[in-house]
């Protein structure tokens, strides 16, 4: 018997949220478990109906498992633009496909939902009485059933404009319900220890399964702050490292990032989170440490490295300094118990950040981390890249009306070698590579590099809003900055 | 830090092994944290583990039953693994001493 393109089709019911992020996060979970993402449906956009071929149900039910993004999967039976056309479709499903949910034994019962309208129920009885030449042999149960089926109809997205009939109606047997329950549960607004920077639980699940976490691994955060993004990797089953330069944070000490706190206490710290909800078990340890000369053994270790790295924009960007920088007159933190010196360029941290990467990860790892962006310049040839690391996604979420951060993943694809030898396969014409061979060639940071336009051009807009001190031939972030 | 934190770690500081690597540890304050056992993990941190570094850190925190190195079938050795288990992720040396920055 040929198989037919109907078989193994299912229809993934998204959330309208984090739009630009939905793709990326089921191309990655499908991968994550032996599947590819494959669909002849052209464009995903705004649309909350995505069709796609997985090859098993075992594959539909543990990318349910994982993602944030979609709200639920159904078996596609049928569809169609007018119920017409769903019937004949339904028709044409395999009726040895259908059987096995259907035969008498069994107990089912069928759903009608709407988007972006709302049906009487005497509408909606109407609906289900239509379906009565499908193959039911079983009883129909309210309550518990065994099997859920559900007609969906999408009236399109334009609240002000709801068509008389549907765009697309489909109909398909219930699978599974996605995770988007884990935002309300771990959201940070009950979250016992948080800092100014604390990561959206939705969107540090989002990264976690763009960086294809799972169980077992190893996660690091190399600016763990308060541990946010660690929580979403070790929910998942891995064990999870942090850094930060910041004394104060990870010990606890210091001002409250919550209203009505004086300071964060000494339970509040990355453990107590991890403690908080039941995962205490993954916490490996959590360090203070410059990112920017990292003190681990050669090798690679780390499953995936997730990240959120100051952008200069209320958390300043800070490097530790030898002795001699340190007397250039730079500012001296009595309690963090570590020189806290040197301005430290976006562009650098990046680049210290991408070749980290590529040495420590294991290959096939992930790196994922926001790049913070001056939107009307900016351009593709802006992200950093190094020749080990493979630009999986880039996903934009605006902040305000001229800054964005994009949530760049990238997967080690090469094994890492001595960066002289590294860079010759570079290829010259993009703004990225320029950059990338200023670092191996020579000491970038006392220069300010032509290349790095958007750090200076996200000062430009940050100085009319608000502070930037400025020092010798470097520029320091430290603005007030209300998103 | 845990042990197998330490085994991970090198460092800048000069003097401190030929190649940065390992970290020495004091034994001023070791304290055992029990922590579930979760014979998968152990036995994938296994490969990663640098034996001669593992062992010196044993030694100077006076610590026993330590196994010397991976032996075959390890995977399904439970003794071991609850042996590495314990080294590795329940063994925690000083209160707070992570601060591995260049101090000179």
């Amino acid at each position: 018997m040929a198989l037919s393109s109907s078989l193994n089709r299912y229809l993934l019911l998204m959330a309208q949220e984090h739009l630009e992020f939905r793709l990326p996060e089921i191309k990655s979970l499908l991968s994550l478990f032996g599947g590819q993402f494959t669909s002849s449906q052209e464009t995903y956009g705004k649309s909350p109906f995505w069709i796609l071929s997985i090859p098993s149900e075992d594959i539909a039910r543990n990318l349910m498992k994982r993602t944030v993004c979609a709200k639920s999967i159904f078996e596609l039976w049928g569809h169609g633009k007018s119920p017409e056309e769903l019937y004949s479709s339904l028709k044409n499903y395999p009726v040895e496909k259908m059987v096995p949910f259907l035969h008498s034994d069994s107990t089912y019962k069928i759903k009608i939902h709407t988007f972006n309208k709302t049906l009487t129920q005497e509408e909606k009885v109407k609906r289900i009485d239509a379906l009565e030449f499908l193959p039911f042999e079983g009883k129909v149960n309210l309550k518990k059933p065994q099997h859920i089926f559900s007609v969906l109809e999408d009236y399109g997205l334009d609240p002000n404009c709801i068509p008389e009939n549907p765009h697309n109606i489909y109909f398909g047997r219930w699978i599974a319900d996605g995770q988007r329950e884990l935002i309300e549960s771990y959201s940070v607004k009950k979250r016992h220890f948080i800092g100014n920077t604390s990561m959206d639980a939705g969107l540090s699940f989002i990264m976690a399964n763009h960086g294809k976490v799972k169980e077992n691994d190893i996660v690091f955060d190399p600016f763990v702050g308060t541990g946010g993004l660690l929580i979403a990797s070790a929910h998942f089953g891995a064990y999870v490292y942090g850094t930060d330069i910041d004394y104060n944070t990870v010990h606890g000490l210091g001002k409250a990032s919550r209203k009505n706190q004086k300071w964060r206490g000494p339970d509040e710290n990355i453990r107590a989170n991890l403690r908080q909800y039941g995962l205490e078990k993954y916490y490996l340890d959590v360090l203070v440490s410059d990112a920017s000369k990292p003190s681990w053994r050669k090798g690679t270790y780390f499953d995936a490295i997730i990240t959120d790295p100051p952008y200069g924009i209320r958390e300043s960007t800070r490097r530790t300094g030898s002795q001699k920088e340190i007397q250039k007159g730079m500012e001296k933190c009595p309690e963090s118990h570590v020189p806290v010196s040197l301005s430290y360029h976006l562009s650098d941290m990046f680049f210290d950040l991408l070749n980290f990467a590529a040495e420590t990860l294991v290959l096939g790892g992930r790196l994922v981390y926001w790049l913070p962006v001056y939107t009307p310049e900016y351009t593709e040839e802006m992200v950093p890249w190094h020749p080990c690391l493979k630009l999986i996604s880039n996903c934009e979420q605006k902040l305000s009306s001229h800054t964005s951060r994009r949530l760049i993943t990238m997967e080690k694809v090469k094994k890492f070698e001595v960066p002289h030898n590294c860079w010759t396969s570079v290829p010259s014409s993009s703004v990225a590579s320029s950059l990338y061979k200023a670092s191996c060639q020579s000491h970038p940071r006392q220069t300010s590099s032509p290349s790095s336009q958007f750090v200076f051009s996200l000062s430009q807009v940050l100085f009319t809003s608000g502070t930037i001190i400025q020092c010798e031939s470097h520029i320091f972030l430290l603005v007030i900055f209300a998103f | 830090m845990k042990l197998l934190t330490h085994n991970l770690l090198s460092s800048h500081v000069r003097g401190v092994g030929p190649r940065g690597f390992p970290l020495r540890l004091q034994a001023t304050e070791v304290r055992i944290n029990p922590v579930e056992f979760n014979p998968d993990f152990v036995a994938r941190m296994i490969p990663k583990v640098e034996w001669a570094a593992l062992l010196e850190a044993a030694d100077t925190l006076h610590l026993v039953e330590v196994p010397k190195g991976p032996i075959e079938g390890y995977e399904h050795d439970e003794k071991f693994l609850r042996q590495m288990h314990h080294v590795l992720l329940e063994v925690r040396t000083g209160p707070s001493l992570a601060s591995l920055a260049t101090a000179g």
